[in-house]
């Protein structure tokens, strides 16, 4: 037997005869189900087997040595002891915490998670993740609109997947605007919400402060970076009122776009529009300090047809992961991790426009910037994977979305500025 | 559970009290207050908000789940209940001490029900 | 415990970097952040402290966890080696795809399996969650009746078993909920569903086996009705671990489907996440699916898609574990699951409906509904009460309280990972549980009495919420 199924054939049949059944055939004629399948899929293997051809399929996949790539998705070091403690069976096989006489360990977790991003982002009140930097800024829209305002301005610095779900999300609602505008934004009676993404797709450091001052009353939605959150201000000491993003960074691999983190916080007095899990902490009958989902009365699948999310569960294991993460780095670690992207990037763009690629990149940015390609790209960029190199990401126009981080050093990029001379 | 005949009741389990010159107080009734249980939060409308009736004026959160109020008048809302905004518990405690709106300029009402007839309803749910 | 603040020594560092050697660029004064206040802990503390939350968590590994409508089946450790396989682990989601191919293939393959498992023609892995994938499902039906001119299709009929997710996924995509009523059976009422469909019926959702574990023997004749007044049908694919091998939904009438790998296919729960929620439908929807689709050549794009429900492709990690799953059960093994599940869970309901009532008196699939209404008359003692007497016996409770139409529900899939004795156990405390409602209801007062914590206030937390550690 086995295939994970604990009784054996004989001690099924035993069952089977007991309930007066005697075959499955009839158990289920007795439950009114016609069978009638007949499923083409190959028969099971060995786990050996499983392996290996998962295995095989894995290295089919080309792993880069040099990744000068992010757009979304970065390569950091993950410390092992992330990787450790995030991988106990206690975690990774438990369900939601709704039993919370059960669940304090996942609990106390997401609690610790919701005060790490409240820090980081400068807000009052997290939730416990939903699924992904896009879907979250999708969820930010519902939190900004309300009888009296329907219309959402997203910037065009904002991640164009990001823009495309949030497009998505909304297509079909008959109360939410979205449009998109370009720098400059003008708010009118309508105005829900202003999105912007500091730093922005293009890795440029924007002046949230500013937005805020020409948002009047519309909300102010900050799609951020939690790693650039250790070096510059945070959305919350700006004004912002949600922030939104990804949180892939804080010690997930790239893992061809998933599983992620999306992150929400928002200001004390919007935690009822908040949408998803929230942990808050309460006693027990003996006044013991404990945690427990709180204020589920908000959550979609309560409110059924009253909802205002789309979310459902949460990415638990992976907002678990961040906070493992966040604890190990520490906030001088995170600093250093962040510095250090910020220097290799802003080297890297020096080094580059030695060479004859322009930044286009005008004011502060982060590690992440834009530069002209001087040659044909799809050339060049053929030369750098003939050469194990993951360059950036091919923008319009022949420019280039290059992205640097901890991983990388000052000895690659030098090395990677002569491999691009070998073509120039 | 207690109904007060002094009171009009409304089938979705409001309670309206004159207060004269044509100013009404809104509240909710002892039997909806023991079918949420728990009363932890109330989203009401400001003061100077127009309520329509039939129309929700709010919600009230329960541990387990939101429910709309229904206005029973058409109406401007003149003045809120911050105590009741700070301690919804008092809906539980003290359902027709704790009012959560007065509504002035009433230009309409659903239909009311008496105390009898506000009974006969609750039997029947 | 002590949170991780609480530890926090100022100094301490745990994960070092290495020294990049460049220094000399700085940020404009103005944009600098002045504080961050992140735990410090050294290496030791960190493993500690997480070691410490995890004896206070409590998952499959360490228990029977008959969670209805949740499928806590095993989760083989296999799948998570899979998934620590650095050629998954490493490759950037924008690489391009003539280097992603060993991705792009056990995508697609998991991609047919379901088809195939499902009957379906076409599927998204890209919804990272049942729930997304419902929202997923419900915006291909809008698009299609828009995109068909019939905009007027904007009501979706749910029974009032369903699931929350069913009609907030509808109503999220301005579709009106109509609902309609169960019958005396457990199934949909067909006289309610007739009344319900008209010109303005965009779908009907069903979950079947339905939520009260109960497979709607009159399947094909609800497809019908709803097809007949042109509306499509939707399967939420939460209960597919009964019916894998032996019903495929896209035989019996279905046109669009969502499934829950993290259900269904043995991916863990993680504490509520990351799962993976796949959408399914016929040839004549497969346009409208999300883009990109994966197809022969790698990803491609439709000018029909419904547009993107998340940013990059998918929960990868999630689907690799998955298909190796399917790869170890084979089409063999998966019916063997469900046989096996349906099998546990009749076995269970046998051991306790002599003093248990059952919510529909029925062979049922794979799970089961108890309602407790007559035992609370009777001893005051509520379903709530029966389900935390279970912790004290290191037995996960039930889904408490659901389905909606059943008053006083404890709801059990015990699944087909589940040994005999540990369902002879469970049935035992069960009854004992219930003895205890007669003969010492005092137990149930301050019940569980072996948790580390206990009638955890609920109130107080919605009332006056503290949502994050203040100095």
């Amino acid at each position: 037997m086995s295939k994970y199924i604990v009784n054996s054939a004989a001690e099924q049949q035993e069952m089977l005869d007991e309930l007066g059944y005697g075959s499955f055939e009839e158990l289920f004629r007795k439950a009114g189900v016609k069978v009638q399948a007949e499923v083409d899929l190959p028969a099971g293997v060995t786990e050996y087997e499983a392996y290996e051809d998962m295995r095989n399929l894995a290295k089919k996949n080309r792993i880069f040595k040099h990744v000068f790539r992010g757009a979304g998705s970065y390569k950091h070091y993950i410390p092992s002891v992330v990787k450790n403690i995030v991988s106990r069976n206690e975690f990774v096989t438990a369900y939601t915490p709704y039993q919370a006489e059960v669940s304090q360990g996942v609990l106390q977790g997401i609690f610790e998670y919701q005060s790490e991003m409240c820090e980081l982002t400068g807000m009052d009140v997290s939730n416990a993740s939903v699924y992904d930097g896009g879907s979250a800024a999708a969820e930010a829209v519902m939190m900004c609109v309300d009888k009296k305002h329907h219309k959402i301005l997203l910037s065009k610095g904002i991640n164009p997947q990001y823009r495309a779900v949030v497009k998505t999300y909304h297509q079909f609602s008959e109360d939410i605007v979205i449009e998109e505008f370009n720098g400059d934004f003008e708010v009118d009676d309508d105005t829900a919400g202003i999105f912007v993404q500091n730093p922005d797709f293009y890795g440029n450091i924007i002046d949230v402060a500013a937005v805020k001052e020409k948002a009047g009353k519309a909300k102010v939605v900050v799609i951020a970076n939690p790693l650039a959150l250790a070096m510059i201000e945070a959305p919350g000491h700006l004004g912002a009122d949600i922030v939104v993003g990804e949180g892939q960074q804080l010690g997930m691999p790239m893992s061809f776009g998933g599983p992620y983190l999306g992150f929400m916080t928002t200001k004390k007095d919007m935690v009822r529009k908040l949408p998803g899990r929230i942990v808050g902490q309460t006693t027990d009958k003996d006044g013991k300090r404990c945690y427990t989902l709180t204020l589920q009365a908000r959550e979609q699948h309560i409110r059924r047809e009253k909802a205002s999310s789309s979310i459902c569960s949460n990415e638990a294991l992976c907002a678990f992961t961040a906070a493992v993460y966040l604890a190990a780095v520490g906030p001088e670690g995170l600093y250093e991790v962040a510095d250090t992207s910020f220097q290799m990037a802003h080297y890297m763009a020096d080094r580059l426009s030695e060479i004859g690629f322009e930044t286009v990149n005008k004011g502060p940015f982060f590690n992440e910037f834009v530069s002209e390609c001087p040659i044909d790209a799809g050339e060049l960029f053929k030369h750098l994977y003939a050469r194990d190199v993951l360059p950036g990401l091919l923008l319009s126009n022949n420019r280039i979305l290059w992205c640097a981080t901890e991983v990388n050093s000052k000895e690659e990029i030098d090395w990677l500025i002569d491999v691009i001379k070998e073509v120039l | 559970m207690e109904v007060r005949e002094e009171l009009k009741y409304t089938k979705t389990h409001e309670w309206v009290r004159d207060l004269g010159d044509g100013v009404y107080e809104i509240g909710i009734t002892d039997f909806a207050q023991s079918e949420l249980g728990d009363i932890v939060f109330i989203n009401l409308p400001a003061a100077d908000d127009e309520v329509t009736a039939e129309e929700t004026l709010g919600d009230i959160e329960s541990v387990k789940a939101v429910s709309d109020i229904y206005s029973p008048v058409s109406g401007v809302v003149c003045e809120i209940n911050e105590e009741v905004v700070d301690a919804p518990e008092a809906i539980n405690n003290t359902p027709y001490e704790a009012w959560l709106i007065r509504v002035k300029d009433v230009t309409d009402t659903v239909e009311l029900l008496d105390a009898a007839q506000y009974q006969e309803v609750c039997e029947h749910e | 415990m002590s949170l991780i603040f609480e530890i926090s020594r100022k100094g301490r560092r745990c994960a070092q970097f290495p020294d990049r050697k460049v220094h000399q660029y700085e940020l404009p004064e103005n944009l600098t952040r002045k504080q961050l206040d992140l735990p410090e802990v050294a290496e030791v503390d960190l493993v500690r402290h997480y070691m410490g939350l995890s004896r206070l968590a409590f998952g499959v590994d360490n228990g029977f966890y008959p969670l209805g409508s949740c499928t806590m089946k095993y989760n083989p450790k296999v799948n998570e080696e899979v998934a620590a396989l650095e050629g998954f682990n490493e490759i950037h989601p924008l690489q391009p795809a003539s280097t992603v191919k060993g991705a792009l293939e056990a995508l697609k393959q998991l991609q047919d399996a379901l088809c195939e498992l499902t009957g379906m023609d076409a599927m998204t892995l890209k919804p990272a969650a049942g729930a997304h994938g419902e929202f997923t499902g419900m915006q291909i039906v809008k698009k299609h009746f828009v995109a068909s001119g019939h905009p007027e299709r904007n009501e979706v009929i749910i029974p009032d078993s369903a699931h929350g997710t069913n009609p907030a996924s509808a109503a999220m995509n301005g579709l009106k909920v109509v609902a309609v009523k169960s019958n005396e059976n457990g199934g949909v009422d067909l006289d309610s569903l007739r009344e319900a469909v008209g010109e303005h019926t965009a779908a009907l959702m069903l979950t079947n086996p339905n939520t009260l574990g109960l497979f709607d023997e009159n399947i094909e004749e609800i497809t019908r009705i709803v097809h007949e007044a042109g509306g499509l049908c939707y399967y939420d694919g939460a209960n597919l671990n009964a019916v894998m091998g032996l019903v495929r939904p896209g035989d019996i009438g279905f046109d669009v489907i969502h499934l829950n790998l993290h259900k269904t296919f043995s991916t863990p729960h993680g504490g509520g996440g990351p799962g993976s929620g796949p959408v399914g439908c016929k040839a004549f929807l497969a346009k409208h699916l999300p883009d990109p689709v994966i197809g022969e050549n790698g990803f491609e794009y439709s000018e029909d898609s419904i547009g993107s429900v998340r940013s990059f492709y998918c929960n990868f990690l999630v689907c690799m574990k998955a298909l190796t799953y399917i790869k170890v059960m084979g089409s063999d093994g998966l019916k063997l699951a469900s046989e096996n599940a349906v099998l546990n869970a009749n076995y269970l309901l046998s051991r306790i409906k002599d003093i248990y009532d059952v919510s529909y008196d029925r062979v049922c699939m794979h799970e089961f509904v108890l309602g407790l209404q007559r035992l609370k008359d009777e001893t005051g003692i509520t379903a709530k009460d029966i389900a935390k007497g279970l912790l004290d016996f290191e037995i996960h409770p039930p889904t408490m309280y659901f389905p909606l139409i059943v008053h006083e529900a404890l709801m059990f899939e015990p699944t087909e990972t589940e040994s005999r004795e540990t369902l002879d156990r469970c049935a035992e405390v069960l009854r004992h549980l219930h003895d205890l409602a007669y003969s010492d209801p005092a137990y149930y007062e301050g019940v569980p009495h072996t948790t580390v914590v206990s009638h955890v206030d609920e109130v107080t937390a919605a009332r006056n919420p503290i949502l994050k550690y203040e100095k």
